[in-house]
């Protein structure tokens, strides 16, 4: 095995031993221990691995280790201030914006991303921003509820 | 027949195969309880309005009920977690395990305190009598619970409910949105292998030349396991699994045979060998009125699961024991179908439950843990977790099967239906594990010594499988129901969502609406004169009521239609008004929905499944279908089988109508039928145009204008 590969993520300095082809998914959960980044595609289709890149929500499935050289990885754990909920997290707890869960990380990723560049959106500002993650259960609707309810500031 | 018999003939839910106290509920040190359920949580929040239950028999918080995760070797046998009957199941046998506990605890309580029953009172636990008290925990030892349960009065009388009728937060919420590991996928166990499966093409019939070369240099790969037909790689990391995995899939060459049919509802059709009349009703008087006929057909392709997370499984083999871990909806049927397909006794064989991404049916959940088991005997003793990739869960999960229906009915001259006949077309709705003395689990088929496959059948009625809800709940005086049932299956189906109920209801709301038409009648109006039952016309109201039907202004392009059905004709009570928009494609705006499930144990949660069931439903409705190759399956990525997306999914609206007096019934699978019904007979009032064939997407729409 060659050097160490390292990175950032959630603002803590990695280092692994894998190879720089190895896709992004699987460090963040087999070797950083990140379980939250899930797999559902493998192919970027379905929005289950998003994380931050440098504050843009990409699919960790599909980002080799070699391109995140240098760049800024924020998982669903480091959503949040200092080990806290994020806002976008609170506001599914109260409006229990989930059935299984599992496409729910992705989704916070890219409500998160999309809150950050526009901090008031319109309903259907956050549809179009959640397009890309799919979600089985149809929880849908209580998920965007939950990201209008952030943007509204109207958090109890 | 003597009273004892008699009395456990009636035993409530699952208590009738696991009739111990001590099977269901333990008191431990810490002052919390712990509850056995054979139910899993499969995102549906089951464990949520069973620990409400639990709660509310014994006068306790809901936070001090702890629920054991699902363990052959310590949880009551409750079968499968499915057809919405957990709570019917498990719910009622927790209810009358929990009042009897309470009673038991009460006459040791007294019995501390030295005062008579009657005037003891409780506060979570803690009893009090006479300026002294005791509590549950102290009145406890391991013998008390070792009894029959019997039968008790429900301890919260219910005009004081607690706990049942609130709406609880789920319990499993705040880890999954926090991101911490909760899923079987997220399980690690120390020197952990990681495997992955090559999977035969459809028409398989051996495994030809294997050049194994180049997986066996990928950096990691510790084994090509094979076994006839079973391709299985085992690796220190999961991504050199998964390029050995297509390092394999590449190099091998399989025996193939024949391509699967074309046009598979003129294959059902002709491939039926049970032709079974469910229902038959006659009345000469009625039918000498008959003054008109209405004939139809419709059609429902294969779907599939399409759960977000494929599905995944451990195992560890160690000694002369298997364990594996996995997110089977039954994990005793699966430990025996496991046993038969490992060639092990069943007491080798543990299952443990660990919860999985959302599950809508029989999926790759027990394949996969056979995948496991069978990787886990080539790891020594180190544990084996395999995950399928996507293509594995799209193109080997069982779907829920293609169904043809032919309607036929006939109106009297004031317009009221006098007959009705409806014929079904399918392969069976369940092949799960458990049912059949050959493993039910797909790599025991493909193994050098191969197990035969078992044909999917069909569960009786009433609850029905292919042909549920195929009767209709209309008062109708002449019928005639056929089950026309197909053995050999060109793709493996088993088990989705509502399973038959989806095709039927569709097919039956649509005719209705036919025939309403037909009778120049409303087709609210039309319904309700056919329909007797009060609960039944109570959601079909209010569900109109809500959406201001009667109000409703016709616009060029905007449509509103109306489903309805109870589920099983044994459960929930849902009627659906869809109103859409068609443009380039259906849009459908929103959905309006009344919902009886009598009894309501989690008012958010029933609303949560029956939102999620109609969204489902919608996404079924106008976009699925999983297409046919020469190989297989040839949907296998979500470019091939798309879903609907956020922007897409409608408004809902849920009218819930509490009816206490009424058994709790399951809520997860009412909309299904109706939601597409509605969905249908609303494109037919924006365009005029009927479309019997699902799904409704714009081909399928343009084609019924051209063919009008």
């Amino acid at each position: 095995m060659a050097e160490p590969f390292r990175f950032t993520v959630n603002g803590a300095a990695s280092a692994i031993e894998a190879d720089p082809d190895t896709p992004l998914l699987y460090a963040l959960r087999n070797d950083l221990g990140l379980k939250g980044t899930r797999f559902g595609c493998g192919t970027g289709q379905c929005g289950a691995c998003f994380v931050l890149i440098d504050g843009h929500p990409a699919p960790a499935c599909d980002t080799p280790l070699w391109s995140i050289a240098g760049k800024r990885v924020t998982t669903v754990e480091g959503l949040g201030l200092s080990g806290g909920l994020h806002p976008l997290q609170e506001a599914f707890l109260a409006e229990q914006a989930a059935q299984c869960g599992y496409c729910t990380s992705g989704v916070l990723i890219s409500a998160a991303a999309l809150l950050s560049k526009n901090p008031r959106p319109s309903e259907n500002e956050v549809r179009a921003a959640l397009d890309r993650n799919l979600c089985r259960c149809g929880s849908h609707n209580r998920m965007v509820r939950a990201v209008m309810r952030v943007a509204a500031g109207d958090l109890a | 027949m003597n009273a004892v018999a008699d009395a456990r003939l009636r035993r409530p839910g699952s208590l009738e195969k696991n009739p111990r106290l001590s099977q269901w509920l333990r008191l431990e040190h810490d002052g919390t309880v712990s509850i056995f359920s054979g139910k899993v949580e499969i995102g549906q929040g089951i464990l949520t309005a069973l620990a409400q239950i639990a709660a509310e028999e014994l006068g306790i918080a809901l936070e001090r009920i702890r629920m054991v995760a699902a363990d052959t070797s310590l949880s009551p046998d409750e079968g499968v977690t499915s057809g919405s009957l957990s709570i019917q199941d498990s719910g009622s046998a927790l209810r009358c395990a929990c009042a009897h506990a309470r009673a038991l605890l009460l006459e040791r309580a007294a019995e501390r305190l030295g005062v008579p029953g009657g005037s003891l009172r409780v506060d979570d636990g803690t009893v009090r009598a006479g300026g002294r008290s005791t509590s549950y925990w102290e009145c406890s030892d391991t013998a008390l619970f070792d009894r029959e349960v019997e039968e008790r009065a429900p301890s919260g009388s219910r005009g004081e409910r607690r706990v049942v009728g609130t709406s609880s937060p789920r319990r499993d919420l705040p880890d999954k949105i926090s991101g911490r590991p909760c899923f079987i996928q997220d399980m690690a166990l120390p020197r952990m292998l990681h495997g992955r499966v090559v999977r035969p093409p459809h028409g398989f019939t051996g495994l030809g030349s294997l050049d194994d070369a180049k997986a066996k240099m990928i950096p990691g790969v510790v084994a090509i396991v094979r076994d006839g037909g079973f391709l299985g790689v085992l690796a220190e990391r999961e991504e050199a699994a998964i390029a050995a995995q297509r390092a394999l899939r590449a190099a091998a060459s399989w025996k193939e045979v024949a391509a699967l049919p074309g046009d598979i509802y003129a294959w059902l059709k002709e491939n039926a060998i049970d032709h079974r009349v469910i229902s038959e009703k006659s009345d000469g008087d009625a039918k000498s009125r008959e003054a008109r006929t209405l004939a139809a057909s419709y059609s429902k392709p294969y779907i599939s699961h399409a759960s977000i997370g494929p599905s995944c499984a451990l195992a560890r083999f160690e000694g002369d024991k298997m364990t594996v871990w996995s997110h089977s909806q039954g994990i005793f049927n699966l430990r025996h179908d496991l046993a038969m397909a490992l060639g092990m006794p069943e007491e080798a064989v543990v299952v443990r439950h660990a919860e999985g991404a959302g599950c809508y049916g029989h999926n790759g959940a027990d394949d996969v843990a056979l995948d496991a088991a069978l990787l886990a005997r080539a790891a020594g003793s180190r544990p084996v977790r395999v995950q399928w990739m996507r293509d594995d869960e799209f193109g080997w999960a069982p779907c829920g099967p293609a169904m043809a229906m032919e309607l036929r009915a006939s109106l009297d001259p004031s317009g009221n239906i006098v007959a009705w006949q409806h014929e079904l077309w399918s392969n069976g709705h369940s092949s799960r594990p458990g049912r059949s003395d050959q493993p039910a689990l797909l790599a025991s088929w493909h193994l050098a010594r191969p197990h035969e496959r078992p044909s999917a059948i069909n569960m009786p009625l009433p609850a029905g499988a292919a042909d549920r809800n195929a009767i209709p709940l209309y008062d109708l005086p002449n019928q005639r129901v056929v089950n026309h049932y197909v053995r050999e299956m060109p793709v493996r189906t088993s088990a989705l969502r509502s399973l038959g109920a989806y095709a039927n209801v569709f097919a039956i709301e649509s005719f209705m609406n036919e025939l309403a038409q037909a009778a120049g009648a409303d087709p609210i109006a039309f319904r309700l004169r056919h329909l007797g039952d009060p609960r039944a016309r109570a959601v079909i109201e209010a569900a109109a009521h809500r959406a201001n039907w009667s109000g409703w202004v016709p616009r060029e392009g905007l449509g509103h239609g109306i489903g309805f059905a109870k589920y099983k004709n044994l459960g929930a009570y849902c009627a659906v008004v869809a109103e859409l928009t068609v443009g380039q494609e259906v849009r459908v705006n929103r959905l309006i929905i009344a919902v009886d499930v009598g009894l309501v144990i989690n008012p958010d949660g029933v609303r949560n499944q029956i939102e999620g069931g109609a969204i489902q439903s919608t996404s079924w409705t106008l976009k699925e279908q999983l297409r046919l190759g020469e190989r297989g399956i040839a949907s296998l990525g979500w470019e091939d089988y798309p879903i609907l997306k956020f922007s897409e999914v409608p408004a809902v609206e849920i009218e819930l109508i509490d009816r206490p007096e009424f058994p709790a019934v399951g809520s997860g699978e009412a909309a299904q039928g109706p939601t597409a019904a509605a969905i249908a007979n609303a494109v037919e009032n924006a365009l005029g145009v009927r479309v019997r064939d699902l799904p409704l997407t714009p081909e399928r729409i343009i084609a019924a204008i051209e063919r009008q």
